[in-house]
């Protein structure tokens, strides 16, 4: 039973990641940027949550309520302030001024917390197990992360595929000159999609921070994970997501498992898997990855 | 008065100089067709007008206001609409998504999903399938009824007729006339000649980016608009 | 009509001032062991180092096009390779200098077999996913000291003195051959055909170019570069770590020197990388300050002044030390023009 006790928790963890993949193919689907700073920006949460709940005294969980919409308004404005004016210019631009916003991320972090580890107590809550019967039982606060990802993803499913935003998103992400024809502000909704990338991102940051503790390092790993269950689930397709983070997370726990350091260096090498005998993900019919 | 007026547009593309001084003009509720020979420069007109190309502001004139230069986004908003060359359908939307996307500004208007259903019903046999798996002909009407929805005072038609079979250019231009005989103005482009001209008050041929000629389509003889198109 | 006479020029008067000035540098530099002490040599050593790890990532980025965060992959392994051939093979450590960037270079042929499946923003991650396996490999590799690391032991036996000379000496050889490898390679007929890459992949395969072969040529040299110039860092540091030999900021530094110093030219790296150690000098016991500014002014140059500061200088005055591309001259001689009715092909 132990095993399928692994198996579950790498399952939770996979909510947790596709959490962080969404935000990053997000914005990959619909500007063609990989924001490097991506991980950086959830620890940004994390620690905006730690300030939320130092001066207010609020629980992490009702802490989202302010931490979310700031950073959805960082995100709008780093996008149509400094983003925006790298359009058109090639695919170097965004990938340098993300990585040297990542640089930046962290290195604030550092001089405004110190290299402390922190931790986000949402009294009691992640300590607390729910019974599935037969001797089997998952932590409360895991299965919260897996339902709250599931809930988003199909959230964000109904905005891109039933709203007027949602058409808007995959009309420019498909031919951005014609969409202006149409109407369609692109900068405008760039920003938007940013500040869904950074809302989802801040959830998935104050998720992980209530789940165990972070730095102000901790920023690059993320982003790595959610690039391995995006590749692993395969571009363009947000279930694709899902399973690409279950797939990692059960990998990494599964690896842990057998031996200690090996987890997230399985997850890697599972990644590696993925890539070389089918490079479209798993989700995907056969596009290749550009 | 006229709706729209063009001044004096010289256009670029980097260094390249597309348009030399060109001016026409188009009153409200008028058709106007701007002939010529490929790379003749019409596309490029069509695009300064409806803000795509960087211009001087005073070089598109739209309701006595400056708008040259765009963004092309708000034109939209005043009613400069734009059914591009090539159709352009969005793949990753159906046929009913594009319809819809057409009318994302929400300009207020005679135009709406059923009337366009009920003027292309071909279109509203295949709502469901994505834009891109109709044929050149049907995906025209799309583009058209896309064109609709954004409830346009003037719309601008691009080589409507580019990959198309006759009989089917000659049923667009059927659907056009149906619909500036509402009151659209309407600017259309197009190398085929005959159709365009049975449908235009005002013709302006181009060539090498500068106008060559212009009147109405009445007064013009053969003669005349091949010399204007070919140069001889 | 008769064409005008041009001819196709390559060297250009700022160029031969430059090449007359870097050669007097030059023996300023190989003479500092005589009159020079120490810690500036060891500066320089690393002055060195970043210049190379930048004209290595410059050429990548900025002509291959090939934007890779996991440069820092082949300085660690380069540091590892010395420390193994050095203490376990017995191999003289100066000589394992060069070993070790072959090493770094066979370990470019798998990584570039997995990472040129990616392009663009993916492609740069995939570098860093794959930097990050190659440290994790290490850390849990018992030989290989584990997280602590390893020191290098085979230079005990040499006199301070000695060793310090003998390291300087051979970083300055590291850096003309590396200057003078990307210039010839960039001058050559490869070079040109990078660049066609760079500003049409799909144009330049057109004309025949080998657009897979060529970037593949390119990264596997550069993984060379950098391997050689990880051991060579190691040798002056004489102990490596797996977090601090495949640390990002190997990359963080090098993408910020050629940023700020000019993507795309070969002058603007060294412009960089001398900024660089200007604002380490001044702003190092500001901590993590001095790193907010370097990415905020890397940011704000990306925006600005995308060229780099060399860029804006080059453009602004025309200006070329190494010159890398070719420029239609007018001929002030005219050849004679061939005559009407000579038969053979013109």
């Amino acid at each position: 039973m132990a095993w399928v006790d692994t198996v579950l928790q790498g399952l939770m963890l996979g909510g947790l990641y596709a959490l962080f993949a969404t935000g990053l193919s997000l914005i990959f689907g619909v500007m063609r940027v990989v924001n490097l700073a991506h991980g950086d920006l959830s620890i940004l949460a994390a620690f905006v949550a730690v300030v939320v709940v130092e001066t207010l005294g609020l629980n992490p969980l009702l802490a989202l309520l302010l931490v979310v919409p700031l950073m959805a308004a960082l995100g709008f404005v780093l996008q149509v302030v400094i983003l925006n004016r790298l359009l058109g210019r090639g695919i170097l631009p965004p990938i340098l001024v993300t990585f040297g916003f990542s640089i930046i991320i962290q290195n604030a972090l550092l001089e405004t917390f110190s290299a402390d580890s922190r931790r986000l107590n949402p009294g009691g809550i992640e300590t607390a197990s729910l019974s599935l019967g037969s001797g089997l039982a998952v932590g409360w606060f895991p299965f919260i992360t897996l339902a709250a990802a599931v809930l988003i993803l199909v959230g964000l499913q109904l905005v891109i595929s039933r709203t007027s935003v949602g058409r808007a998103f995959r009309a420019t992400s498909d031919d951005h000159e014609t969409a202006e024809l149409m109407g369609i502000d692109n900068r405008r909704l760039y920003g938007l999609a940013m500040a869904l990338s950074l809302g989802i991102v801040a959830v998935a940051g104050v998720f992980l921070g209530i789940r165990t503790t972070f730095a102000f390092s901790s920023g690059p790993d993320r982003l790595l994970f959610a690039f391995e269950a995006v590749i692993i689930g395969g571009l363009g397709s947000l279930w694709g997501t899902l399973v690409g983070g279950a797939v990692l997370g059960i990998a990494q726990t599964v690896g842990a498992k057998l031996s200690p350091g090996w987890g997230i260096l399985t997850g890697h090498l599972v990644f590696l898997a993925v890539l070389l005998l089918r490079p479209q993900g798993l989700f995907t019919r056969g596009r290749r990855i550009s | 008065m006229s709706l729209l007026r063009v001044r004096s547009l010289s256009a670029f593309y980097g260094s390249f100089q597309a348009l030399f001084d060109v001016s026409l003009e188009a009153d409200e509720g008028e058709t106007v067709a701007v002939i010529g020979a490929n790379g003749a420069g019409k596309s490029t007109v069509l695009r300064a007008i409806a803000g795509a190309l960087p211009v001087t502001p005073a070089a598109v004139e739209f309701d006595g206001r400056r708008v040259g230069g765009g963004p092309a986004h708000e034109l939209v908003a005043r009613g400069i609409v734009m059914v591009p060359e090539g159709r352009r359908i969005f793949p990753s939307l159906s046929v009913e998504e594009n319809l819809r996307v057409g009318a994302y500004r929400g300009r207020p208007g005679p135009w709406s999903l059923a009337r366009v259903y009920d003027l292309f019903p071909v279109l509203a046999a295949r709502r469901g399938q994505p834009g891109t798996n109709l044929s050149g002909g049907e995906q025209q009407m799309l583009a058209i009824g896309r064109g609709l929805m954004a409830n346009p005072r003037v719309l601008l038609v691009d080589e409507i007729s580019l990959g198309l079979a006759p009989l089917v250019v000659r049923a667009l231009y059927q659907v056009l006339r149906a619909v500036t005989r509402e009151g659209t103005t309407a600017i259309l482009v197009d190398q085929d000649v005959s159709e365009i001209m049975q449908l235009a008050q005002r013709v302006y041929c181009l060539r090498k980016g500068a106008v060559s000629l212009e009147g109405r389509p009445a007064d013009l003889t053969r003669h005349r608009i091949a010399a204007a198109y070919f140069g001889v | 009509m008769e064409p005008a006479a041009v001819r196709i020029e390559r060297t250009t008067r700022a160029s031969r001032i430059g090449a007359v000035g870097g050669a007097l540098v030059l023996i300023v530099l190989l003479s500092l062991p005589a009159w020079g002490d120490p810690s500036t040599m060891r500066l320089l050593v690393e002055f060195i180092a970043l210049l190379v790890l930048a004209q290595m990532w410059n050429l990548l980025a900025g002509y291959a096009g090939l934007v890779s965060i996991g440069q820092q992959a082949y300085v660690g392994l380069g540091g590892y390779a010395l420390v193994v051939v050095a203490d376990d093979l017995g191999v003289n450590p100066f000589v394992a200098v060069p070993l070790a960037g072959v090493v770094a270079a066979a370990f470019a042929l798998p990584t570039a077999a997995i990472v040129f499946r990616f392009h663009g923003g993916y492609f740069a991650v995939g570098t860093w996913a794959i930097a990050e396996v190659y440290r994790l490999l290490v850390a849990n590799t018992g030989a290989l000291g584990r997280g602590s690391g390893r020191t290098l032991k085979a230079v005990f036996p040499l006199a301070r003195e000695t060793r310090e000379v003998t390291t300087y000496l051979l970083a300055l050889a590291i850096g003309v051959a590396a200057l003078a490898a990307v210039y010839v390679f960039l001058r050559s007929r490869h070079g040109l055909g990078l660049m066609a890459i760079r500003d049409s992949e799909h144009g330049s395969e057109t004309l025949g170019v080998d657009v897979f072969r060529t970037k593949l040529v390119v990264y596997v040299g550069v993984a060379f570069g950098t391997g050689v110039t990880g051991a060579l860092i190691y040798l002056n540091l004489l102990r490596i770590s797996p977090d601090a030999g495949f640390s990002i900021n190997w990359t963080a530094y090098t993408i910020f020197i050629v940023v700020i110093g000019g993507l795309g030219s070969l002058e603007g790296p060294l412009i960089g990388t001398a900024l660089f150690f200007l604002v380490r000098e001044y702003l190092s016991d500001y901590g993590a300050w001095y790193m907010i500014l370097l990415g905020a002014l890397a940011v704000g140059v990306m925006l600005a002044y995308p060229q780099g500061l060399w860029g804006m200088v080059a453009e602004r005055w025309d200006l070329r030390f190494f010159p890398v591309g070719r420029r239609v001259e007018r001929d002030p001689s005219p050849r004679p023009s061939p005559r009407r009715g000579e038969g053979g092909t013109p």
